[in-house]
């Protein structure tokens, strides 16, 4: 509750620091404020609570997410360097919507109540339609965010029908409540409004078949802002499914389970089979961003009270391993320009490993923990979501899902067989030192955790 | 304590290496030497002192909450792994000696990293651990052959890499559902627990463990990766897999396989079992005819870990412990032949048996080495490949007599491509290219010697290595027959 409360105010505050000459001050202010909304939510920690009317629950599973969320906008917004590079841009505007939408962000991993849910994703995907087309002399982002916009407000008036046949069938907004009616057997309101609800959620995380939108949006938007999407907005996503899931319809777990199962081999097969053939980077991270969609939910599939650890987990993992790819991309890619736009390209990782060897170990060690390869924190949440799903018996999921981890290796290599093993030419790249600790805390927490993975599953 | 030991010093030395960046290769050529020797006598102290009983085991919390543990130790079959692992890095290590490799600190720390994850790969006692371990193995091989091998190193390299992962990932759903359904990690208790198993989920099992670890050893169908890596690879990766990284299928077979899907065995073993004596032919065939030396050898790996295969499938006492011998004489086989082929490379630079010829007029002493390691290969008595060879064909025999007779035939044609590639390339008369052939000296015999008094010493004692193993053989085989 507390990060809401902090965020919500700094962020104002980061707007008002737009009228200072000085840009720099920025980036270390809004670091600050994320950083002091990290703490803050610890201030619940193991103190479970109910706020704002019983419209918003706290409780360590949800802070946790909080947490991987602010954690993960942290690294984010210091790889941005504080957008002093690009002359056109407004630092202290984008900082805000950042700020903002994170709040956005919180609610859907704490609500109680449907109504809050929907305020948290709105709040969330229109700072992010916002930032899509942030870089305005670039039509490409300007379509993306045209189309993120019109996709995303469509999913978001469905999510809305669903909610109102939720009320309808069970008289309330809580999600606490509602389980005692789900329990006694609903009407056909609620199964629509499951439905729907479902949808529309699944349309944020970019599970298939509502993935049509991510890897132009992905390409379009600037990739500063591709990283935030990728991961903030589906940690949070994930969150809400499974809250909403575990804590009101576990019951009717018989009646969703086909859908969630129909799209979760949908997800794994589009995503990880389409990123085999793509040549630009930044679009195979949008599959597979898709794909890892897929494994997350296999653990909704294996949904018990013991999920949200591996849900937790995988975010976290996905998270580090996405952030450290898109920071070297972002590095690597404003060397070369083609057409006036920086080359995304994987060939642009060309002999990485002697422009910049740093560079290159944290994109193996990002492409391995994406891949799901041992020594790495991918691999461990994969595994978890796995016997999550096996847990429920779900063993031919389990095959379809190791089949489409085989192809993600082939995928997942190629930037490395690029970093490694190709010639490229170009100069040394050189880059700042606070982007190279972004870059190490990512990379190290990356490996830490393929070692020694009790380290969060401690806390939960 | 003393397992714990046996993983930590290869990795201290790896990171020892990895950190040195910068110094001069003679350097890290010496940490490699010293921290591989420093943990062959460590092994060979395991060894020594062994009297039957798992000697050490070693447990800590790896993830409480999931009953993981971080849990090693050593009885007798992982004792010999461990000691052939001991015994063949120095080795492998002394073999470079003599050549230069780029970003050599990276070099030498990816062979130590690869001997400590094979160490953990053959004490595990916690699934989980064997799995990762047997992960983290292939890493650095892969590196090692795809960043120092030939031109066509990253293509053939990487295929290698899917196809072993792939095999892996079948293992993981098997592990997952079989630590499911006992609750337990523990390799033990997963013994008593799978014979609660449904024969169904038994063959289901059974074949996603032997895709895995056929992949791995290779057996036919699953070999396609196998000539093409070892031939491009460097020699020293490539005696990493032949000497080791092949053995950890076989281990796998005999650990995991075998008292976890016994009634799969009993289903689906004929079928594996003939698989690998297809394989066991197909490969000593083309190894017949090969004129790339290298090639040739890669070919008669193949073979060979085909009969140790289908010994190990036939769950008898002579055909597993003939397996664990061979495993050893192999090994140690393996690494000296692709030596020798790197000695002839390096001074003729062509490994065409066509163009080769007459080296024994120039030297007399790899003549001798490389007789003693061929006829090891070929199994001749009193030396390291009889005892395994023959066991491992009593095996087959045992279970079924016409594949025996069938497996047999590795014998003949065994000695017809050992014989054939000595004859070719070691006698008749000299030519240009082998004219100014110079002789092993130095770090050369400080590698060949130690291998062929080993070929000898283990044909004239077999009995040293069989009684280690035998307690331990014994009561695997108490859980597959009981």
């Amino acid at each position: 509750m507390y990060p809401i409360l902090v965020l919500s105010i700094t962020g104002i505050v980061t707007l008002f620091l737009g009228f200072l000459k000085s840009k720099k001050v920025l980036l270390p202010a809004t670091l600050f404020f994320v950083t002091l909304a990290l703490l803050s939510g610890f201030y619940d920690w193991n103190a479970p609570g109910l706020y704002f009317n019983n419209m918003l629950q706290v409780n360590n599973q949800s802070i946790l997410f909080t947490s991987i969320l602010l954690v993960s906008a942290f690294l984010i917004i210091g790889l941005s360097k504080g957008f002093i590079d690009d002359e056109h841009a407004q630092p202290a505007e984008y900082f805000a919507i950042l700020q903002f939408s994170l709040v956005g962000a919180i609610m859907m991993t704490s609500y109680q109540n449907l109504i809050m849910l929907f305020v948290g994703v709105e709040i969330l995907s229109v700072s992010m339609y916002v930032l899509t087309g942030s870089d305005k002399r670039n039509l490409r982002g300007n379509e993306a965010a045209l189309k993120y916009f019109l996709m995303g407000s469509f999913a978001t008036g469905i999510m809305l029908f669903g909610i109102a046949m939720l009320y309808g069938a069970n008289f309330s907004f809580n999600i606490e409540t509602a389980r005692a009616v789900v329990l006694q057997g609903g009407s056909v309101y609620l199964y629509v409004g499951v439905t729907f609800l479902l949808i529309g959620l699944l349309f944020k995380v970019s599970a298939a078949p509502f993935h049509f939108w991510t890897p132009d949006v992905y390409e379009g938007a600037p990739t500063i802002f591709t990283t935030f999407m990728s991961t903030i907005v589906k940690t949070a996503g994930f969150a809400a499914i499974y809250r909403v899931l575990e804590v009101s319809f576990s019951p009717i777990y018989g009646f969703w389970w086909v859908m969630v199962v129909i799209m979760t081999v949908l997800s794994l097969v589009i995503g990880n089979i389409t990123a085999i053939s793509q040549s630009s980077f930044k679009r195979m991270l949008a599959f597979s961003s898709i794909s890892h969609a897929g494994y997350m939910l296999l653990a909704i599939i294996g949904l018990s009270n013991k999920s949200d650890d591996s849900i937790i987990f995988y975010s976290l993992a996905y998270s580090l391993a996405t952030i450290s790819a898109f920071g070297v991309l972002m590095a690597v890619s404003k060397e070369k320009l083609v057409d006036g736009r920086p080359d995304e390209s994987i060939a642009v990782l060309n002999g990485l490993s002697k422009r910049n060897p740093f560079l290159a170990f944290t994109l193996a060690i990002s492409m391995l923990s994406l891949a799901g390869i041992p020594l790495t924190a991918g691999f461990w949440g994969k595994f978890y979501v796995f016997s999550d799903a096996a847990f429920r018996g779900h063993i031919w999921i389990l095959v379809v899902a190791i089949l489409m981890s085989a192809a993600g290796i082939y995928y997942y290599f190629k930037p490395i067989i690029a970093a490694y093993m190709k010639e490229g030419e170009g100069e040394r790249i050189s880059i700042k030192p606070f982007y190279k600790i972004i870059l190490g805390i990512t990379t190290f927490g990356s490996i830490l955790l393929g070692l020694f993975p009790d380290l969060l599953r401690s806390l939960m | 304590m003393l397992a714990l030991i046996l993983i930590l010093i290869p990795l201290i030395g790896s990171l020892l290496l990895f950190s040195l960046r910068g110094s001069n290769a003679g350097v890290s050529k010496n940490v490699a030497l010293i921290t591989a020797l420093v943990e062959f006598v460590i092994a060979a102290y395991a060894f020594l002192s062994f009297d039957s009983q798992t000697i050490v085991e070693v447990k800590y919390a790896w993830m409480k909450d999931l009953k993981i543990n971080f849990h090693l130790g050593i009885d007798g079959i992982s004792l010999l792994m461990v000691t052939l692992t001991g015994f063949l890095v120095p080795l492998i290590v002394l073999s470079t000696f003599k050549y230069s490799y780029k970003k050599h600190e990276s070099f030498y720390s990816l062979i130590l990293l690869a001997q400590a994850a094979l160490m953990g790969v053959f004490m595990a006692k916690d699934i989980f651990l064997f799995y990762f371990f047997y992960e983290v193995a292939l890493i650095p091989v892969y590196f090692l052959a795809a960043l120092w091998g030939g031109a066509n190193a990253p293509r053939i390299t990487f295929k290698m890499f899917v196809y072993t992962m792939f095999g892996s990932l079948f293992m993981l759903v098997a592990i997952v559902y079989l630590y499911i359904k006992a609750s337990s990690a523990n390799i033990q208790e997963l013994y008593t627990a799978a014979k609660f198993l449904t024969p169904t989920s038994q063959n289901l099992l059974f074949w996603a463990f032997f895709v895995a670890f056929a992949i791995k050893m290779p057996v036919l169908p699953f070999h396609t990766w196998q000539p093409d890596t070892y031939s491009e690879s460097p020699t020293p990766a490539t005696m990493l897999l032949s000497g080791l990284l092949s053995k950890m299928g076989v281990y796998g077979l005999i650990r995991i396989l075998l008292p976890l899907a016994p009634v799969g065995v009993a289903n689906y073993g004929f079928i594996a079992m003939v698989l690998s004596i297809i394989g066991l032919i197909y490969g000593s065939v083309i190894a017949i005819q090969q004129n790339n030396i290298k090639r040739l050898i890669a070919y008669s790996s193949f073979a060979h870990m085909g009969l140790m295969a289908a010994g190990v499938l036939s769950g008898t006492l002579s055909g597993i412990q003939g397996a664990l011998l061979q495993m050893v004489a192999h090994g140690i086989n393996a690494v000296g032949l692709f030596f020798i082929v790197k000695i002839i490379y390096d001074r003729t630079k062509t490994r065409d048996l066509h163009s080769l010829g007459g080296i024994t007029q120039k030297t007399p002493a790899l003549s001798i080495y490389f007789m003693i390691i061929m006829l090891g290969s070929v199994a001749l008595p009193l030396t390291n490949g009889f005892v395994g060879e023959f066991l491992l064909l009593k095996g087959v025999f045992d279970k079924n007599m016409w594949l025996g007779g069938i497996a047999g035939l590795t014998i003949i044609l065994g000695a017809v491509y050992m014989l054939r590639l000595m004859q070719r390339s070691m006698f008749g008369e000299t030519n240009a290219v082998t004219t100014k052939f110079s002789d092993v000296k130095g770090t050369e015999i400080a590698v060949l010697l130690p291998i062929a008094a080993v070929v000898l010493l283990m044909g004239i004692f077999p009995n040293v290595f069989l009684k280690i193993t035998e307690p331990a053989v014994n009561s695997l085989l108490q859980l597959i027959h009981p």
